[in-house]
């Protein structure tokens, strides 16, 4: 609705609501036309009733032809043999009154059956009760229930505190959440919000149910004052990061973060939120560069393997995995650069390893991955070391299919026989299998695995030229 | 094979009543709202409204165009709008937009809001706020029992795992009560109630409230139905956070049913275009083997196309007249047969695609010693390996809540360190998904946070004792410990084998989980059953923190059948897996008696950790 200021004076000075306008400064009339306001309303409430009554009767067309219809179906339908359902069925058919042994709506039952027996009849869900209230009104003379049984208490008229918290109590005793968070809203609107949060600190039951009313209808104001209150800081803080859910723009969203770093989270998971704004922080500022890049279409690595979506907002070892692959040979000092990332967020190295790894892999870097597992010691020998164990970096080779001389490397630097051998037969690194059925001196193995490698191949003549070699002790 | 009822089982009731009773409700709302309208259906209600009604059925009621409930701009042009909607504050939000710029628009139409299954009066309140309460009038359908087939009835209610077992809101005791009333009304009284649970004694509490203040004829019918069972989820997470292997929960587990219908994808039905497939007992194919061992499937599925080539054979001597025979009577059947065998032949390849690829060998393996509680350091290790390679988040997240429910927790060093991984790997916003799963007890830290404690005893210092023995209640939901391995012993959880397990002919309901772990929540419900009450089984009660909340109600019915005694509702509060079926499927035949389930939603473990989770994707 987007009226002019000119429109919307107008219309206040115009309209008959002339009584609600804000800017009139005699306090006594104004209460006075506040309680004036307030009878009014209440006679809106009856008189609602009462225009409802006739809406309904010109809404609903025809509705006792259309229900009987309807329950005739059911009945027609309901051909069982069964003593039960014939007893049913025979109700059905008499007239649709016998519908009204099944549950009816089932809000307005219990909010109705929960102000059963107070004694001042009034409204409470009013119009749309009244509405749905229309089946059962029609059958209550049938039930033997005193006419107006629906007509609930007001809750406008439970004005104490201890009358407001037997209402909550029984309420909590019906065990009907919906009746417990109807009785809330009367509470939250009729009650100073320190004797609200004070009464439902001791009754947890309620004060669940307000959280999560709170929360559904997004009052986060209300709901870190009473995190702030019942002093549950670390919800608080929780509650209030989750806000940055709903920020799209990566600049505001990374200004949020911010102010979430000094909330009262444990220490643990203030290093997390730390490292969440850090992250976003590096990957705004890689993302611009990248794209630059990648639009001036100067560098290669942009040109070959163009980028598929946007860094942003991924998890931090995405970040690293999309760094190796960009940026991976670039120096320390750089936002985007591996080392620095790993160094900043304190990557551990097997996962550090893991990611190069898949990266390079993925780009079939074969130098880089060999040098990510050497190792010089102090008398200048390398060696080769996976702080993960070379029978993951094997598969992870095969899965970006990397070729039988490089797998081979892998394959034999695993030192638990049984799996070198198992991963060379599976991958078909005829080479290790052989010389490792070589070293163990197992003749048969290694005659069953000749049926197995190409005719006339390589491989075949290698073992061959082991099997009819003298300088082995076959064991079999 | 495909066990067959015993010759005595008793007969299920005929629950497709149900769905005609829901039916005829919806026609009636609908007809509340006279002339030609246009229908707003939420995406939830869409699978269950198909299973009950069709579009000509909404069309002969003056629906005119059909809509789903989302974010975009809504184009319809008719005087009258009504929204199919479940009680949500969004779905009011919504409508409230539409209304409100028909109004600043000058345009006046009917608005009608049908709730399902009940409104609850926060929607009211909001669409109040919004200023156009009485521009729409609000009904009820109270539409919460569709039966998925035969002996399952699904309130199709995903969401009230979250609401009630995080959020602690009871709003959906009063549906299930609602639901509970309706079955007494069409099924007879229950003689014998059991249950363990909070969630459950308190929706028990209401539905005897409802039975007690509605006189109605129900007291003097007939029991239909013996028993009734209600069980919370949290009395055991354990059983559904496991990897399903009968085949109906690894359909479940892989392609999703959804609503008892499952959706096949090109690499099942081996052509261009995805195909539904309705799961249910008249699928003569599908009921046959999903109760099995998947490692059974095969076999059986083989054999049957053995028999059924055998069957087309059977047409080459024939001669003419036995031709047209065949070809009226029998070749439909076989037609159908064929289809659905090579269906599930294609479903079977997928998952065994699938399962390979993921390394599920080493997985269970996996589940199987955190299960049985050894080589918890090499657990943890394959777990940390999995969130290292991003493998599915979900999956990441239900090892670590096996690992933490069957180990009471996890060490405060393997929880910070897991949860850093964790983060790293699938995004810092995912701490939002560690709060919550330990606020439900999922997924916890070994001596609880002293945090905790300190409230608790502040609060307590506030108030009476009476009060502060129902706060500690409170609480001890958040804080209470899972014992599992404790009740695990009790209760003989992990049979003990000589040998090898034969799936193929199952001695115990361990079958469903390749004979490693006999599922909690259907031993308990054994146990209660064959002593018709809790008696004996105090400490179990005591470990599964219920001693407050596990209640038994026998009435002599001497009106009841010995053929009703012998069928047993079993209410799931919160959702219940396919295996748990299976499981009590297989009771049942050893026991001759017949279980109906009646379960807030089908769920499994992918589906309790998305509830949980913050981050949607």
């Amino acid at each position: 609705m987007n009226r002019t200021k000119g429109d919307e004076e107008e219309y206040w000075n115009s309209s008959k609501f002339k009584a609600f306008t804000f800017d009139d400064e005699d306090d006594e009339l104004s209460q006075l036309k506040e309680s004036k306001r307030a009878v009014n309303s209440l006679r809106d409430f009856v008189a609602d009733d009462d225009d409802d009554e006739l809406e309904r009767v010109s809404w609903s067309g025809e509705p006792v032809g259309s229900i009987s219809w309807s329950i005739k179906e059911t009945a027609g339908h309901s051909g069982s043999t069964q003593e039960g359902r014939e007893q049913l069925k025979n109700q059905s058919r008499n007239s649709f009154s016998s519908y009204a042994q099944l549950p009816k709506p089932s809000s307005t039952y219990s909010l109705s059956s929960f102000f059963r027996g107070r004694t001042r009849p009034g409204s409470f869900q009013s119009l749309s009760d009244a509405l749905s209230d229309t089946p059962s009104k029609s059958y209550a003379p049938e039930l033997g229930r005193p006419k107006g049984e629906y007509r609930v208490c007001s809750l406008e008229r439970f004005r104490s505190l201890q009358d407001k918290l037997q209402l909550l109590e029984e309420a909590e005793n019906m065990h009907d959440g919906n009746v417990i968070t109807a009785v809330l809203i009367f509470l939250k609107r009729t009650l100073s919000k320190e004797i609200l949060f004070r009464e439902l600190e001791v009754r947890q039951v309620a004060l669940r149910h307000l959280i999560h009313f709170l929360k559904e209808i997004g009052d986060q104001k209300l709901l870190i004052d009473l995190f702030r209150f019942l002093d549950r800081t670390e919800e608080l803080a929780l509650s209030h990061y989750r806000e940055h859910l709903n920020i799209q723009d990566p600049e505001k969203r990374k200004e949020f973060l911010k102010t979430c770093i000094s909330l009262p989270f444990s220490a643990e998971d203030s290093a997390h939120i730390q490292d969440h704004y850090t992250l976003l922080e590096r990957q705004i500022i890689i993302e611009a560069n990248d794209r630059h890049l990648e639009s001036a279409g100067q560098t290669e690595i942009f040109r070959k393997h163009p980028r598929k979506a946007s860094i942003l907002n991924m998890p931090l070892v995405t970040t690293l995995f999309y760094s190796c692959f960009y940026h991976y040979t670039e120096a320390e000092g750089t936002f985007s650069s591996p080392i620095n990332l790993k160094k900043t967020f304190k990557i551990p190295d097997k996962q550090y390893v893991l990611t190069a790894l898949a990266a390079r892999a993925k780009l079939r870097a074969w130098h880089d991955v060999d040098a990510l597992f050497t190792t010089k010691n102090w008398l200048g020998y390398t060696k080769k070391r996976a702080p993960i164990g070379f029978h993951r970096v094997v598969e992870i080779l095969h899965k970006n299919s990397a070729p039988v001389q490089i797998l081979q490397e892998y394959v034999n630097l695993v030192e638990d026989v049984d799996t070198k051998l198992n991963l060379a037969t599976k991958f078909k690194c005829h080479d290790v299998v052989i010389d490792t059925y070589r070293d163990l001196k197992d003749r048969q193995q290694l005659l069953a695995y000749r049926s197995k490698v190409d005719k006339g191949s390589a491989e075949e003549e290698k073992i061959d030229a082991i099997l009819s070699s003298s300088q082995i002790r076959w064991k079999n | 094979m495909a066990f067959p009822h015993r010759p005595d089982a008793p007969e299920l009731p005929d629950f497709s009543m149900l769905k005609r009773l829901a039916r005829d409700q919806l026609i009636y709302l609908l007809e509340q709202l006279p002339g030609k309208k246009d229908l707003f259906i939420e995406p939830d209600l869409m699978s269950p409204l198909d299973r009950i009604a069709s579009v000509s059925i909404l069309k002969q009621h003056e629906v005119d165009k059909l809509y789903k409930v989302e974010n975009k701009p809504v184009l319809s042009t008719n005087e009258q709008l009504c929204f199919l909607v479940r009680p949500r504050i969004k779905n009011m939000r919504y409508i409230a937009n539409l209304v409100n710029a028909d109004k600043s628009a000058g345009r006046t139409r009917k608005y009608k809001v049908i709730f399902s299954p009940q409104k609850f009066y926060a929607c009211e309140m909001v669409l109040e706020e919004e200023g156009i309460y009485g521009d729409v009038s609000c009904d009820e359908w109270a539409f919460s029992l569709l039966p998925l087939d035969v002996d399952l009835l699904s309130m199709e209610l995903p969401e009230f795992f979250r609401d009630y077992f995080l959020e602690g809101d009871q709003r959906w005791i009063n549906t299930v009560a609602q639901a509970l009333h309706l079955l007494s009304t069409l099924y007879g009284p229950f003689p014998n109630s059991y249950g363990i649970g909070r969630c459950a004694k308190m929706s028990y509490e209401l539905w005897r409230t409802l039975e007690e203040e509605e006189e109605s004829e129900t007291k003097s019918r007939r029991p239909e139905i013996g028993h009734i069972f209600l069980l919370d989820r949290d009395t055991d997470f354990v059983t559904a956070l496991c990897s399903q292997v009968v085949y109906e929960g690894l359909v479940d587990d892989t392609f999703r049913i959804k609503c008892g219908s499952v959706d096949f994808g090109p690499e099942v039905t081996s052509s261009e275009k995805s195909l539904k497939v309705l799961l249910n007992a008249d699928d003569k194919v599908f009921s046959e083997i999903r109760n099995e061992h998947f490692s059974n499937v095969f076999g059986f599925l083989s054999q049957k196309a053995r028999n059924l080539q055998a069957q087309y054979d059977r047409r080459r001597g024939m001669d003419i007249k036995q031709m047209k025979n065949f070809v009226s009577q029998e070749l439909k059947g076989l037609k159908q047969e064929h289809r659905l065998l090579s269906l599930h032949i294609g479903a079977c390849e997928s998952i065994m695609k699938k399962k390979t690829k993921q390394d599920f060998q080493e997985l269970i393996k996996t589940e199987h010693a955190l299960l049985e509680g050894f080589n918890i350091r090499e657990s943890t290790s394959y777990i940390e390996e999995h969130i290292d390679r991003q493998v599915s988040p979900i999956e990441s997240l239900r090892l670590m809540c096996l690992l933490s429910i069957t180990e009471n927790g996890l060490i405060p060093k393997d929880y910070r360190s897991l949860k850093t991984q964790y983060l790293q790997s699938y995004g810092p916003e995912h701490l939002l998904t560690f709060s919550n799963l330990r606020g439900a007890g999922l997924l916890t830290e070994q001596a609880p946070g002293d945090t905790l404690t300190a409230v608790e005893s502040k609060v307590s210092k506030l108030v009476t004792d009476k009060a502060a023995g129902k706060i500690t209640d409170a609480f001890s939901s958040l804080a209470k410990r899972s014992n599992f391995r404790a009740i695990s012993k009790k209760l003989n959880l992990i049979p003990r084998v000589d040998g090898e397990y034969d799936l193929k002919v199952p001695r115990d309901m361990a079958y469903v989980f390749s004979g490693a772990y006999v599922p909690l929540s259907c031993r308990i419900i054994e146990q209660v059953l064959e002593r018709r009450s809790w008696q004996g089984l105090e400490e179990v009660v005591r470990l599964l923190n219920c001693s407050e909340c596990a209640f038994t109600d026998t009435t002599k019915e001497d009106r009841a059948s010995s053929e009703s005694l012998r069928l047993i509702l079993v209410v799931f509060l919160g959702g219940c897996t396919f295996s748990e079926i299976s499981a009590l499927r297989f009771l049942g035949r050893e026991k001759g008696y017949r279980f109906i389930f009646l379960t807030t939603a089908v769920t499994n473990s992918a589906r309790l950790m998305e509830a949980m989770s913050e981050v949607k994707t």
